[in-house]
């Protein structure tokens, strides 16, 4: 039984790091329509820029996370401004593909030598482990420091989507950019600031990520952006709390099914999941259904 | 029979091409590393066309294509390991059970799925490409043939570049008369306006999955003359990133274009390897970053592709009767 508590326990610090991730994934796309695949190696941006911050520059760990968010925030709102704002009017399709090229440049770049190079890197604790049983639950200081920082994230973001005229402004813009637009709404700068939230939630995410799994490489975003984007849909994409949902159900399934199953077929069976929820609703778990007009 | 004009063009186009071919191979400049180069991208120009049919013509979005490539591959490579010899009759043989083993996997899979609309359909496929990948990772358990993890090799290389140009050629033909039949008709209305297709009487489903299946068995297809031309299998050749390439080719292409299709998927084949030329040794590490770099600048310059919705006139069964281009040229805004 405490093996399964402590399954669930390490299922849910997984998943509130695929939630960080998720979210950025879900704003983006309800603001633009946009799976944003550069999404996850923002998320390894972060994770580096925060190992150097308090590994090698010697930062305390908060400033470094700031530190993390802030260069990545940057990052987003430029990746966006070069990559998707020419291409917000073309077909889909095409700001998918700049996505995909952008994923490839910060995985390749990162790569580099004079940048962060191609090997894995481990990452020391910046804070020691310790083993705590709190009710009989075995559980580490680290998961709660990640549970706790995220549930924080969650309750400010949705304050500031629901208590602010910038979340008014983001939600006015997701449902149609020429009505906000008419409404007063500056729609380059909302969906820029989106793109900022977004990345700098996955900075975050990186960080954690960090510290909780102590090895970084360039090519670690790929699987978490593709779980947490994964998630998203199955909670039903552009819905925010749909996106934690979704994100704690794959932390669990991802999880269990190592411990208790397998850990070669955990990916198989997390997405045959995600592919049996969207037959049963084909708009993820929280998703409204559209009713197409002729 | 009648053979149009258009065909007969087509067919001296396709000589001249393979004359070419054969005149830089006697002068000796095109050695075996740039003929494997060659022959690999029209490999990938039979499974590109197969996403063509499903995403470009179709409007259905996939990106779990290199997973048919992939079970083509591993299908076809295992029979001509077991029961082949390297005589050329187990290539066909192969191949065909390897376009038949997609094909039937795209029916089942097709059938539940297709009901999915645009990006959930793209992540659906998404999922079912990693499914099939950790099935390739573990299938070494249930057929010891297969290699798993650490990859299959010993497929008799029978393939070469003779067979796989006339291939190339016979696929391209049989897609250009299924895409100007009311079999392709009937798809394209579909990717236009799914609802009207409805209500003009199309059974819309059925062509959903027709479409899905003829082109996963291309992939299918494709991934069993590779297998015949590249010995070594690795399920990591054909995960998410491998069904990235298809879908760059065929939106770089210009959906709803053959001829776009064609010309990115040889392009785009080369581009690494022309890349890994020009850059030598010292510069090998950039490979990678101006490859994303020419991706990006490529989409912003052409956000409709190369050749959106429109052919060239080699490869339109008829001579173009005017406004026939035009009535096709809203291709691209579906996703």
């Amino acid at each position: 039984m405490e093996h399964v508590m402590e399954q669930i326990i390490n299922g849910l610090q997984l998943g509130f790091m695929y939630a960080l991730i998720a979210l950025g994934y879900t704003m983006v796309y309800g603001v633009v329509q946009l799976i944003n695949f550069a999404h996850g190696d923002v998320f390894m941006v972060g994770a580096f820029v925060g190992y150097f911050g308090f590994a090698v520059w010697g930062l305390p760990l908060p400033l470094a996370i700031v530190n993390a968010m802030v260069i990545c925030a940057i990052l987003g709102m430029v990746i966006e401004k070069i990559a998707y704002r020419p291409l917000r009017y073309a077909p889909k399709i095409a700001a998918l593909i700049s996505a995909l090229g952008v994923s490839l440049f910060l995985e390749y770049f990162s790569s580099l030598k004079f940048v962060f190079g191609p090997d894995y890197r481990v990452v020391p604790r910046p804070i020691h482990e310790v083993h705590w049983h709190i009710l009989g639950i075995p559980i580490t200081n680290i998961q709660v420091m990640v549970i706790v920082v995220v549930l924080v994230m969650l309750l400010l973001l949705q304050l500031l989507i629901y208590r602010t005229r910038i979340g008014m402004a983001m939600r006015t813009v997701a449902v149609d950019h020429n009505a906000a637009r008419l409404m007063g709404v500056n729609v380059d700068n909302t969906i820029s600031l989106t793109f900022a939230i977004g990345s700098a939630f996955a900075a975050l995410g990186g960080v954690l990520y960090a510290i909780a799994y102590p090895q970084i490489q360039p090519f670690m975003g790929i699987m978490p952006g593709l779980k947490a984007f994964t998630a998203a849909v199955l909670g039903g994409i552009g819905i925010i709390p749909g996106a934690v949902i979704g994100a704690l159900i794959m932390g669990q399934v991802e999880t269990l099914t190592a411990a208790f199953i397998s850990s070669q077929l955990r990916d198989a069976i997390a997405f045959a999941i995600l592919i049996l929820v969207l037959l049963i609703r084909p708009t993820g778990i929280l998703g409204r259904s559209q009713t197409e007009k002729v | 029979m009648k053979i149009s004009r258009q065909t007969i063009m087509l067919l001296i186009l396709a000589a001249a091409f393979f004359a070419l071919v054969k005149g830089l191979q006697f002068a000796g400049v095109l050695n075996a590393y740039w003929q494997l180069v060659l022959d690999q991208a029209l490999v990938t120009v039979i499974g590109a066309l197969g996403l063509s049919l499903i995403y470009g013509f179709t409007g259905q979005f996939s990106l779990g294509h290199a997973a048919f490539y992939g079970l083509g591959a591993y299908t076809a490579g295992a029979i001509d390991i077991v029961y082949g010899n390297g005589n050329i009759i187990f290539f066909f043989v192969s191949i065909l059970a390897g376009a038949a083993l997609a094909g039937l996997v795209a029916l089942l899979i097709g059938l539940p799925i297709l009901r999915l609309r645009s990006d959930y359909l793209g992540i659906a496929t998404l999922g079912f490409g990693i499914i099939v990948k950790v099935g390739m990772d573990n299938a070494n358990k249930l057929i010891p043939v297969l290699g798993g993890a650490t990859g299959m090799s010993g497929t008799p290389q029978t393939a070469h570049f003779d067979l796989i140009f006339i291939l190339v050629l016979i696929i391209i033909l049989l897609v250009r008369n299924f895409v100007f039949s009311t079999y392709g008709r009937a798809c394209t209305s579909i990717r236009e306006d799914e609802i009207a297709a409805d209500i003009m009487g199309i059974d819309t489903t059925r062509f959903k999955v027709l479409a899905f299946v003829l082109g996963c068995s291309l992939a299918g297809l494709a991934g069993g003359i590779y297998a015949h031309r590249y010995p070594f299998l690795h399920p990591a050749s054909f995960d998410f990133l491998k069904s990235f390439d298809f879908l760059l080719i065929v939106v770089l292409g210009g959906l709803g274009s053959m001829t776009g299709t064609i010309v990115t998927a040889i392009g785009w084949g080369f581009l690494m390897e022309v890349l890994r030329a020009v850059l030598g040794e010292n510069f090998i590490d950039w490979r990678g970053v101006i490859y994303a770099l020419i991706l990006i600048v490529a989409i912003i310059l052409r956000p409709q592709g190369l050749f959106s919705g429109k052919e060239l006139g080699l490869l339109l069964p008829r001579p173009l009767q005017t406004g026939q281009g035009k009535e096709r040229s809203h291709a691209g805004t579906g996703s």
